[in-house]
């Protein structure tokens, strides 16, 4: 909202420059977007004049030669480029050596010939509007040429642009935000201009001229309206334009210039009928039936939905409630009878309409946050005074009022010591008493160390609760005078725990591997699903996504892997290795708890601590590179084996037992692919392998191996650190033994490991393949993988016969499937 | 007359030796002639062998004549295969020598942190260090948690599907960390001091300044005696930690649905230092404010305390602040990300700036 500093001056005037206005306002919680200074630099050279004569410019047909009275001795000679210049107009005039709005000084060119001593103004040059088209012509209300621009026109103000938050509807008007400056500032603040009520003339009354009625009190919780008679429609005095316009609103004749003024005055909108044209001299408040069409003000024909309250008359729709008026009763030049409504409608409805037709306006901005039904009627006593005085009109005795559940003031107790517990510094109590009493609370005692305030209407949607006056007294008081003090921690320790701190060490294990932490969207699209061979049905679906490509939860991370592979390899970096630590997304399974209608658990209001799917937080690489080029070694492509090396590196941090066995997915080469299981209860972690080919096409991506594991079931497993005690590996030596083993080429390494151990026994300490061979001395279909094992007794060092016996008990054990030792 | 010649024999044979020794280019040449003349088929050798065989009035002084032929042979040979050895190793490393500007092996540094994860562990550290603990919480999220929970009337705009994501009714994807608070005082009693670090969604259209997926993180102390003004110290702390020493903070009325009073807070400017000024022109971070709005913050709505009441948050009884701070605010920030987008392109030359 727009807040002319002039305008605000005018009820509260501190001395303060607007900047510091505004900081006033930004520290006591009125947040200000911007400081504008609108129009011109020294209003001084900027006077009102009149076009004398016009006449075509001797050497230009485009241009005009223009005597001007601007209230001097002797006319100006003014040449004009405007097409609508005449003789006789008022118009806005910079003498020579004005600063105009853009900082340029005005000199005296000589234009094709003739001396310019001086311009006459279109609106967008004087920074009032954005017209171009011609010059501005004013009304002609009684201005003398001479007289001050700046008394005609906002041409030199500045304004003050505030961000309302939804609890501050009263900051919507002028006075609002000038009870805050008052509130700070202690500076008077003048009488409420709409606290007078204007006397009525005449002897009838309003209910002999017109009838409201509220069909659905759901809708709407008050509807006024007063009646008007001898109304002169025309335009608004200068001063009020001028308001309005540095407000940002553009002038449109007194009677709806009225209803705009009160409104940014106090921020209750109002609506003036034609009443001549109220079919049936009625108007019902209804909701719209589903699809039932009106055209509103702005000319465009919009459907309704049944939660639209409508304002009707006899035959029909007249406006949207609370948001805007419709064609019809729309006051024009001819009106001479009003019927002036000042309704309170229900704030959430109205947001649900303005949002629903795409169409925000003052009024429905103000009304969405809530208005108190009394202030209906302090819109239609400042009304009343400004139709009776600008518009000559007769005040129909009377005010036509709706009301079904009339709602009285709030009141609040608050104890005093609170406020310094809460806010950690005490305020003294008559300060609090200053403070409130300036907001417009009436405050009493209420017994010792209590008090008593009750609402102005304006606050009554913020203020409610004890806790809410606090804050009135602390935001005056001043928030940014609190001392900075640290909390007592009674029992709190800070701390990561256990997963955080595991999955931290498995990241930096990948980043210090030289692998890069990608963030990609938590959604993906059913499609990129479907190329990976992922069914998209079972993945979690959003409602209402922004588009087709984020509308599935991800059940794996690869996703997002594929698509930073492909971006950079298009980018001309195809040799890469990412990684992403992050939640994937499932539904919870049949044996979870949950309705089975719903993709999601269905819960009661407290869900008490369930959750509604299942989310498991999983760490994901995939590589191309395993070793870049060097200048002395080639690259080494990143294939199965080398994302293995990966994760056999993370179960090792984990500190955790497993085992890797063939396991296929959609997405990866049938032959080169993995599934990781904990070793102790054969649980999955995960899986390796290398991307299918036709993945690896679909997604226009090189050749690349990945992994992904479950972080969360790895820490779950994980040991605590420091469990296992000291171990004596020192102080006898170990034996290393190479072995050649010779086995059939599909027994796998596992098979050929396992079979060792078993021979090995209980003094066989680790085991290391460190050669696989295949040659024709072996003949067809074997393979030699060389072992080296490491034997060590704990109590003693190893004799050579015992040592000799294990070889020979391996050998047997080899022997079983099919393999055997090579000299 | 065996005496005379015997011993013109042994100084011919020294001279010769000598001359052999002295010529000797090479470690092994040198010990070719240490073979030839004192190797055990050497003339001298034999000649000391044979001295036994001599008439004993001669063996002296022959046997005097050959030992010093030898020793001093000995001295010179190994005088000369020491300054031969020094040579050839001279030699040897000066052949060794390396372009050391050459890259190092692997020629590669490490990988790196995104740098909203470098941010989050950054602040998850600071905040660890005043006493909070790290708690994480779903991200598919009920409407309870997200908004009812929180003092979200059931007409609040923000739960229009304009503002969020919904998978069912209920369900929904969490719009602010905050639904943690909830989860997490139901969870224990107090006092309670933790941070959320995550990720939350916003149905935003994405452009510089919104992307519909973002990290916060969030903050609550609830304790018997918690205050506004602990609060202001606590976010002092933790901008002087993140943003310099010399930051200041200032708390500012705000609002927000689930505390009150609401306050944002602003961090004096860490690219003028707070002066507002960049030269002569406006400082570019803070427009020329000198303040920059860092976060939102307050001290728990008692409704919110009402709502886990039964798990000890008797609103009468305990009080406390929260706070929530968008990751990637911080980052724009303190890095100058132009683009809120670029976050989620993961282009290595992006991602390999930070967090290394
Ligand atoms: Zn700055």
């Amino acid at each position: 909202m727009r807040v002319p500093v002039a305008w605000l001056r005018s009820y509260c005037d501190p001395g303060l420059s607007a900047s510091q206005i505004a900081d006033v306002l930004t520290m006591s919680g009125i947040k200000v977007e911007r400081l504008h200074r609108v129009g011109v630099g020294d209003p001084a050279a900027f006077v009102v004049g009149r076009v004398l004569e016009a006449e075509r410019h001797p050497n230009a047909d485009r241009l005009s030669v223009c005597r001007v009275d601007d209230g001097g001795e002797q006319p100006r000679t003014i040449v004009c480029g405007a097409p609508n210049v005449a003789g006789g107009q008022m118009v806005a005039v910079a003498r020579p050596g004005a600063v105009m709005p853009d900082g340029t000084h005005l000199g005296e060119p000589k234009l094709r010939g003739v001396r310019s001593s001086g311009m006459i103004l279109a609106e967008d040059e004087l920074g009032v509007g954005e017209d171009h088209t011609g010059i501005l012509v004013l009304e002609d209300d009684g201005l003398a040429p001479g007289t001050p621009l700046a008394e005609a026109l906002p041409i030199a103000d500045e304004v003050i642009e505030i961000e309302i938050t939804p609890n501050r509807p009263d900051a919507m008007g002028v006075y609002g935000v000038a009870r805050d400056v008052h509130a700070v500032t202690g500076t008077p603040l003048v009488e409420d201009p709409t606290a007078p009520d204007p006397e009525p003339a005449g002897a009838d009354r309003a209910e002999e001229h017109a009838h409201v009625e509220i069909a659905d009190p759901e809708i709407c919780l008050r509807f006024t309206a007063r009646v008007f008679e001898d109304v002169k429609v025309g335009p608004s005095p200068a001063w009020l334009k001028q308001r309005l316009m540095a407000a940002g609103q553009r002038p449109i004749s007194n009677v709806v210039d009225i209803t705009n003024y009160v409104m940014l005055i106090s921020a209750q909108p109002l609506h003036a009928f034609d009443l001549d044209q109220v079919r049936g001299s009625r108007i019902v408040v209804r909701r719209a039936h589903e699809g039932e069409a009106l055209t509103t003000l702005d000319g465009v024909e919009r459907r309704l939905s049944s939660e639209v309250a409508l304002v009707c008359d006899a035959e029909g729709p007249s406006g949207i409630a609370g948001v805007m008026g419709g064609q019809v009763s729309e006051v024009s030049a001819k009106t001479t009878r009003v019927l002036m409504e000042a309704a309170t409608w229900v704030g959430p409805n109205i947001m649900r309409t303005s949002r629903g037709l795409g169409l925000r306006t003052e009024a429905s901005a103000r009304f969405e946050k809530g208005l108190h039904p009394e202030l209906a009627m302090a819109g239609q006593r400042l009304a009343t005074r400004l139709m009776i005085d600008l518009c000559g009109a007769r005040l129909v005795p009377g005010t036509l009022d709706a009301y079904p559940k009339p709602v009285g003031r709030r009141r609040v107790g608050l104890r005093l010591g609170r406020i310094g517990a809460l806010v950690g510094e005490a305020v003294p109590e008559d300060e609090v008493h200053t403070v409130l009493e300036r907001l417009g609370f009436e405050v009493a005692h209420g017994g010792t160390g209590q008090l008593e305030a009750v609402v102005p209407p304006s606050r009554d949607g913020d203020v409610q609760r004890e806790a809410d006056l606090i804050e009135e007294v602390a935001r005056i008081h001043g928030l940014d005078r609190l001392p900075a003090t640290l909390p007592a921690r009674r029992r709190a320790v800070g701390r990561m725990g256990p997963a955080q701190r595991l999955r931290r060490r498995l990241e930096d294990a990948l980043r210090d591997r030289g692998a890069s932490e990608v963030v990609a969207y938590s959604f993906t699209s059913p499609s990129a699903l479907e190329r990976l061979g992922v069914d998209p049905a079972e993945a979690l679906a959003i409602r209402n996504p922004l588009s087709e490509e984020g509308s599935v939860m991800r059940p794996l991370l690869l996703p997002g892997l594929l698509e930073a592979l492909g971006h950079n390899a298009a980018h001309g970096r195809p040799g890469l290795a990412l990684f992403e630590s992050a939640h994937v997304y499932a539904a919870v399974t049949g044996d979870e708890e949950g309705d089975g209608s719903d993709p999601v658990r269905a819960a009661e209001e407290a869900p008490a601590g369930a959750r509604p799917a299942r989310e498991s937080h999983h760490l994901a690489a995939l590589l191309t590179e395993a070793v870049p080029p060097t200048w002395r070694a080639q690259a080494r492509v990143a294939d199965f084996y080398a994302a293995k090396g990966l994760v056999e590196a993370l179960l090792v941090i984990a500190g955790i037992e497993w085992r890797i066995e063939p396991g296929a997915r959609p997405f990866l080469h049938p032959g080169r692919a993995a599934t990781v299981r904990g070793a102790a209860d054969g649980r999955e972690l995960g899986w390796i392998g290398e991307l299918h080919p036709l993945v690896e096409r679909a997604w226009e991506v090189p050749p690349a191996a990945a992994f992904e594991l479950d972080a969360d079931a790895i820490a779950e497993l994980a040991p605590a650190r420091g469990h296992d005690g000291y171990r004596d590996l020192t102080s006898f030596p170990a034996v290393v033994q190479d072995v050649a083993v010779v086995v059939d080429e599909d027994l796998s390494a596992a098979r050929v490991e396992a079979a060792v151990r078993a021979g090995a026994g209980e003094l066989l300490r680790s085991i290391r393949i460190f050669d696989l061979y295949r040659g024709e001395q072996l003949g067809a279909g074997r393979k030699s993988l060389a072992l080296r094992l490491e034997f060590r007794a704990p109590d003693r060092t190893l004799t050579d016969a015992e040592v000799a016996e294990r070889r020979s008990e391996i050998e047997g054990a080899l022997a079983e499937i099919g393999g055997g030792l090579r000299a | 007359m065996a005496e005379p010649s015997a011993k013109r024999r042994l100084e011919e044979l020294g001279s010769e030796a000598e001359a052999a020794v002295v010529a000797a280019g090479a470690v092994s040449e040198l010990e070719d002639v240490r073979v030839r003349y004192l190797g055990r088929r050497a003339e001298l050798t034999a000649t000391l062998r044979s001295i036994r065989d001599l008439p004993a009035e001669e063996r002296g002084a022959v046997g005097k004549a050959a030992n010093a032929v030898r020793m001093r042979l000995e001295e010179m040979i190994a005088a000369r295969g020491a300054a031969l050895e020094a040579a050839e190793l001279e030699h040897r490393l000066e052949q060794d020598r390396l372009d050391v500007t050459l890259p190092g092996d692997p020629p590669f540094s490490t990988g790196h942190l995104h740098l909203v994860s470098a941010i989050r562990r950054e602040l998850e550290d600071v905040f660890v260090g005043l006493g909070f603990a790290v708690l994480e919480g779903p991200e598919v999220e009920y409407e309870y948690y997200n908004f009812t929970a929180l003092n979200h009337p059931p007409s609040h705009p923000a739960r229009l599907p304009q503002d969020t994501f919904y998978l069912s009714d209920r369900v929904l994807l969490r719009t602010h960390t905050s639904p943690m608070q909830v989860r997490a005082m139901e969870a224990g009693e107090p006092p309670i001091y933790v941070v959320v670090p995550g990720r939350v969604y916003r149905p935003d259209t994405p452009d510089a300044t919104h992307v519909p997926m973002f990290h916060q993180l969030e903050g609550l102390a609830i304790d018997e005696d918690i205050t506004l003004a602990d609060l202001r110290g606590v976010l002092l702390e933790f901008a002087r930690a993140v943003f310099g020493a010399s930051r200041e903070v200032r708390l500012r009325p705000g609002y927000f649905p689930f505390t009150e009073p609401s306050v944002e807070v602003d961090v004096s400017c860490f690219v003028c230092d707070g002066t507002g000024a960049a030269g002569s022109e406006r400082c570019p971070t803070c427009k020329g404010e000198a303040w920059i709005e860092i976060l939102g913050a307050g001290m728990v709505d008692p409704n919110v305390l009402g709502y886990v009441a039964d798990s000890g948050y008797d609103p009468e009884r305990v009080q406390g602040f929260a706070f929530g701070m968008g990751i990637e605010r911080i980052a724009m920030l303190k890095y100058g990300i132009p683009d809120l987008r670029m976050l989620w392109e993961n282009d290595v030359r992006l991602l390999e700036q930070f967090g290394a």
